[in-house]
């Protein structure tokens, strides 16, 4: 059986891993080599680094970084903060990333999905979207960090992305993001509903019991950044009730 | 002296994983991107993440397709991974019908399913069934059952003789998730995506390549 992938997101800025809020208070946590090693002993199925600078002088930094932790640590990597040209995800990809995700770029010109699943190969490519709610059942889509309402409807442009060639959908909830309320269980149901390419769900998980209700809405992946960073919940613990859930997920030991 | 391994470059894959992994595993991963270069190699190989038909084409037009043929009938070592492994095979039918390099007799098809919630690609850590053959227990030296490893693919494997299947998956179906047969091996999963284990396969294989 297919297991239900747990991903920690872990923000960078200058080839480090931060924690922070809203870009203020950044603090250093430590070796990036050593913090998804440490992730890895504790079954994480796969990484996503979210470069939270996404300049492109820091993009250097960043591919460093992959290449580091790509030495070391055998899962999947997925980079993902302001990807805007092929060269960017050439140097990525080659550093020892897995994927990439594209947001806003994405969004100013969809081709560069098509370009990118053409010259790699659509399971490197991962569209993200921020969606946030604009009324009764209707989503829009955010870009540059969720700053700007682009108009999109986000059923549309998930289609639309996987049209364009996306392999998978990073789906952050911008109303749930840091509300430790749980996932957005009604943005999930239509997304993943629409879509044949899996959903990675992002946003407002806070205890283990919502990540069993996103697995029900059919994420196919359930991604979480502060809860892990600050050892409120364990990737083991949550795959250890999903289990229980009946729900399949990997443990190695 | 560390072993050498020859990995081919045809443009596409992400080959600094495999490199890291050998190297991790205690051998050197040598980039060959000329078909020419790959006879001097005690073990062989094939990456790939992309589409069946132009990687295939690319093999053809670099010659790789009979260096490999020659390669592989002198019992050397010869692993293929994801898409190579696929390109393993007699067809593909990736957008049109395409020919392998048909070292092993079968097909590779697309997953499709009824049901919508089988997402395509069929992207993650998946288990495995190992079979009884002698290869088998080679490839999969000290792994235990239902170890689960990384996959990323749309389309599968249908080989033709049963004896060569090293282990089934399930993702809506039963499918071929590797083959060991003499000196071929390849697996539709990541061995070097897949932790402990993937890096066990891989170690796996260096056992068998000559020094």
């Amino acid at each position: 059986m297919l297991g239900v992938r747990i991903i920690p997101c872990l923000d960078v800025a200058n080839g480090r891993i931060v924690k922070g809020t809203n870009f203020v208070n950044l603090k250093d946590v430590g070796d990036p080599v050593e913090v998804a090693r440490q992730y890895g002993i504790e079954d994480a199925d796969e990484l996503v680094f979210l470069d939270i600078m996404a300049t492109h002088e820091n993009r250097g930094t960043t591919v460093d970084l992959i290449r580091r932790v790509a030495e070391k640590v055998f899962i999947p990597l997925t980079a993902g903060g302001g990807i805007r040209t092929l060269d960017e995800i050439r140097s990525l990809l080659n550093a020892g990333a897995d994927k990439i995700s594209l947001n806003s770029s994405a969004i100013k010109d969809p081709e560069i999905i098509r370009r990118a699943n053409y010259r790699f190969g659509r399971q490197c490519v991962v569209v993200a979207i921020d969606a946030k709610k604009v009324s009764e059942n209707k989503w829009n889509v955010f870009s540059h960090g969720g700053r700007f309402d682009t108009g999109l409807d986000a059923v549309d442009w998930a289609k639309k992305a996987t049209e364009f060639g996306a392999g998978e959908i990073l789906l952050t909830s911008m109303d749930k993001d840091g509300t430790k309320d749980g996932y957005d269980i009604d943005l999930l149901k239509i997304i993943t509903n629409s879509l044949t390419i899996p959903v990675i769900a992002s946003g407002g998980a806070g205890r283990v019991e919502h990540f069993a209700q996103a697995c029900e809405a059919g994420a196919s992946s359930l991604l979480a950044a502060s809860l892990f960073h600050y050892g409120e919940l364990t990737v083991r613990q949550v795959k250890e009730y999903l289990m229980y859930k009946n729900i399949s997920v990997r443990l190695t030991k | 002296m560390r072993k050498k391994i020859a990995i081919i470059d045809y443009g596409s894959g992400n080959i600094k994983s495999i490199i890291n992994a050998l190297d991790f595993c205690g051998a050197q991963g040598c980039v060959v991107d000329s078909a020419l270069q790959i006879e001097d190699f005690n073990g062989v190989i094939l990456p790939g993440v992309g589409a069946f038909g132009p990687s295939a084409k690319f093999l053809k037009t670099k010659g790789f397709d009979k260096a490999i043929h020659d390669y592989v009938s002198s019992e050397k070592m010869l692993y293929g991974i994801c898409l190579g492994f696929q390109l393993f095979f007699t067809k593909g039918y990736e957008d049109g019908e395409h020919d392998g390099l048909n070292l092993i007799p079968g097909e590779v098809k697309k997953f499709e399913f009824e049901d919508k919630n089988l997402k395509i690609p069929h992207i993650g850590w998946n288990d495995i069934k190992i079979t009884s053959t002698l290869d088998s227990k080679k490839m999969f030296n000290a792994i235990g059952e239902e170890e689960y490893f990384y996959f990323v693919h749309s389309y599968y494997v249908l080989p033709k003789d049963f004896q060569k299947i090293s282990s089934f998956s399930h993702y809506g179906k039963r499918f071929c998730s590797s083959v060991a047969y003499k000196n071929i091996w390849g697996s539709q999963f990541h061995p070097e995506k897949s932790g402990e284990k993937g890096l066990k396969i891989l170690s796996n294989f260096i056992n068998e390549v000559n020094a």
